[in-house]
C-alpha cells in the first residue's frame, strides 16, 4: 500500500469537508484489498465508522431504513428486517462468508457498485432509495454502470430506504470460490407493481421488463413459461460465458417466484 | 507519519505508534509477537488470519490496525485458561481437526464464533459458517467433526463425541 493519511470524523460535515481529498473507508472490504493491489491508492483515508449518522435499522410503516454503515450480518440478524423483508436479511446473510459480512457494508457495497454484488438487485427491486448528504437518489437513477453510480465525488450515502414489499425473495447462482453472484434474481411484488432485477449476469444490476410483465398478470412460475433472455453484453469470465449466464436468469427467476410463493 | 493505537489485546492493554497502513494482523505478529495468527493469501480470502474484533471474527489482514482503535481483540492465543485448552481447541486435537496446521488458528477462531451464536448448528450449518476458511489439506471432514463434537461439549452434552 502507498502511505496515505488516516481520519476518523466525529460528525458527518467534518467527513464531507475532507472528502475533496480523500476517500470513504467503510469496512474496508473492497478498499483495503484493492489499495493492496494498488489499484487504488488515496492519499487520504476518511473512516465513517464513527459516524453514529450511519448506523443502525429503523422500520418505518411501510420501509426499512438501515443506515450506510450497518454490517451485512446486521442486516441478515434483524428481527425487524427479517420480519418486514425476509428476502433482505436472507440477502445479506449469504453476501461472501461470515467474516465479510462481519465487516462488509450497505454503503460500501452500492457506493462499490460490483456487477456480482448481491444489494444493488435488492435496491432495484424494491423500489429502494439511497439517501446521501445532499439529496434523495431513487434505486432506478443510482445504478449507472459498472462500478459506476449517480453518486457525485465526496457525496456520502448515509442510509437507504427499502419499502416493504407484498412478497419477495432472492436467489442467486453464486460463485463458489467468493459467494459473489455469477447471476442473482431479486423478484419483489411492490406497491407499484411487480419488479424483477438481475445481478451478476451484466455490467451492472438491471430490471427485466419482459418478467415484470409476465408476473404482474400472474404472480405464478408457471408466467415465466418460455421465457428467455439474449446473453448479448452479457459477462463473460472464468466462472462462465455469456450464454451461460443467459440460460441462469430464467432459472434463477423461477427459483425467486416459488421462494416468494413459499412464505 | 505515526498514529497511536490503543485496543485489548486478549486481555491486555496495548498501545503502539503505527504507520496507518499498518495491517491489524502485522500489528499482532510484528508488533505484539503474537506469530498464532496466521497470513495465508493476504487477499481476504483464505481466513487463515480470523480474530476476533470486539467479539466479532475478521479476517485481520483485511482491517487496518488503526480501524481497531478502543476494540477489544482476541486472537488464537487469547482462547486457553493457562494449560487448559478451549473446548473447540481441544476438540481439534480430539478429532485430528487438522493436517498440516497452518488454517487451524483461523479455522478455530471463526468456530467459536460460528458456536457462540449459533450453539447446536446442524452439519451444513457448521460447513456454511466455516465458507470463509480455506483447508487445503484435510477435505474438511474432521473440521466439521471437530465443530460439532465442541458444540456437544459447550452445551454439556455428555452423550457427545
Ligand atoms: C471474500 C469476499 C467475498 C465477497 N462476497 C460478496 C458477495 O457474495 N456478494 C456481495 O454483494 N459482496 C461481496 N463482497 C463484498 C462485500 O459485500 C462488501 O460489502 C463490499 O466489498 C464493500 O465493502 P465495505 O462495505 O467494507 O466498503 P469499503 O471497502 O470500505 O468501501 C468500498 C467503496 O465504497 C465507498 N464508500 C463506502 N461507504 C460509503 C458511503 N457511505 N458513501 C459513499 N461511498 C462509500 C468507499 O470510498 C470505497 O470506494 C465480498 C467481499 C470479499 C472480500
Amino acid at each position: 500500500m502507498h502511505p496515505f493519511e488516516y481520519l476518523r470524523p466525529r460528525d458527518l460535515a467534518a467527513a464531507v469537508g475532507e472528502s475533496a481529498t480523500g476517500n470513504y473507508l467503510a469496512g474496508g472490504m473492497t478498499l483495503l484489498p484493492s489499495m493492496k493491489l494498488r489499484l487504488t491508492s488515496p492519499d487520504k483515508l476518511i473512516d465513517l465508522s464513527g459516524l453514529k449518522d450511519l448506523t443502525g435499522i429503523q422500520a418505518e410503516s411501510a420501509a426499512v431504513v438501515i443506515g450506510a454503515m450497518t454490517r451485512h450480518a446486521e442486516v441478515a440478524a434483524s428481527a425487524e428486517v427479517r420480519r418486514l423483508i425476509p428476502a433482505l436479511a436472507e440477502l445479506a446473510g449469504g453476501i461472501g462468508d461470515p467474516l465479510v459480512r462481519n465487516r462488509g457494508t450497505l454503503g460500501g457495497s452500492l457506493a462499490n457498485n460490483d456487477p456480482a454484488a448481491d444489494y444493488p438487485g435488492a435496491l432495484l427491486a424494491l423500489g429502494g432509495t439511497v439517501v446521501t448528504d445532499r439529496r434523495d437518489i431513487a434505486g432506478d437513477d443510482f445504478i449507472t454502470g459498472m462500478f459506476s453510480t449517480a453518486l457525485e465525488p465526496g457525496e456520502l450515502i448515509v442510509r437507504v430506504k427499502f419499502p416493504v414489499a407484498r412478497r419477495a425473495a432472492y436467489v442467486k447462482f453464486p460463485s463458489p470460490a467468493s459467494r459473489y453472484a455469477m447471476v442473482g434474481v431479486f423478484v419483489a411484488e411492490t406497491a407499484a407493481g411487480v419488479r424483477v432485477a438481475v445481478t451478476g449476469a451484466a455490467a451492472c444490476a438491471f430490471r427485466l421488463t419482459a418478467f415484470e410483465d409476465a408476473l404482474q398478470k400472474s404472480f405464478a412460475v408457471e408466467s415465466l413459461a418460455g421465457l428467455t433472455v439474449s446473453g448479448d453484453g452479457y459477462n463473460q469470465d472464468l466462472h462462465g460465458s455469456a450464454d451461460y449466464r443467459a440460460s441462469l436468469v430464467p432459472v434463477m427467476a423461477k427459483r425467486a417466484v416459488a421462494a416468494a410463493l413459499a412464505r | 507519519m505515526t498514529v497511536e493505537v490503543s485496543l485489548q489485546v486478549n486481555g491486555k492493554a496495548v498501545s503502539a505508534a503505527v504507520d496507518p497502513r499498518t495491517l491489524l494482523v502485522e500489528l499482532l505478529r510484528q508488533h505484539l509477537k503474537l506469530t498464532g495468527t496466521h497470513v495465508g493469501c493476504d487477499t481476504s480470502q483464505c481466513g487463515a488470519c480470523v480474530v476476533h474484533v470486539d467479539g466479532c471474527a475478521v479476517k485481520s489482514c483485511t482491517m487496518l490496525a488503526v480501524q481497531a482503535e478502543g476494540s477489544s481483540v482476541t486472537t488464537i492465543e487469547g482462547l486457553a485458561q493457562g494449560s487448559t485448552l478451549h473446548p473447540v481447541q481441544e476438540a481439534f486435537r480430539e478429532c485430528h481437526g487438522l493436517q498440516c496446521g497452518f488454517c487451524t488458528p483461523g479455522m478455530i477462531m471463526s468456530a467459536v464464533d460460528l458456536l457462540q451464536r449459533n450453539p447446536n448448528p446442524t452439519e451444513p450449518e457448521i460447513r456454511h459458517g466455516l465458507e470463509g476458511n480455506i483447508c487445503r489439506c484435510t477435505g474438511y471432514q474432521n473440521i466439521v467433526r471437530a465443530v460439532a463434537t465442541a458444540a456437544a461439549k459447550l452445551r454439556g452434552d455428555t452423550a457427545a463425541a
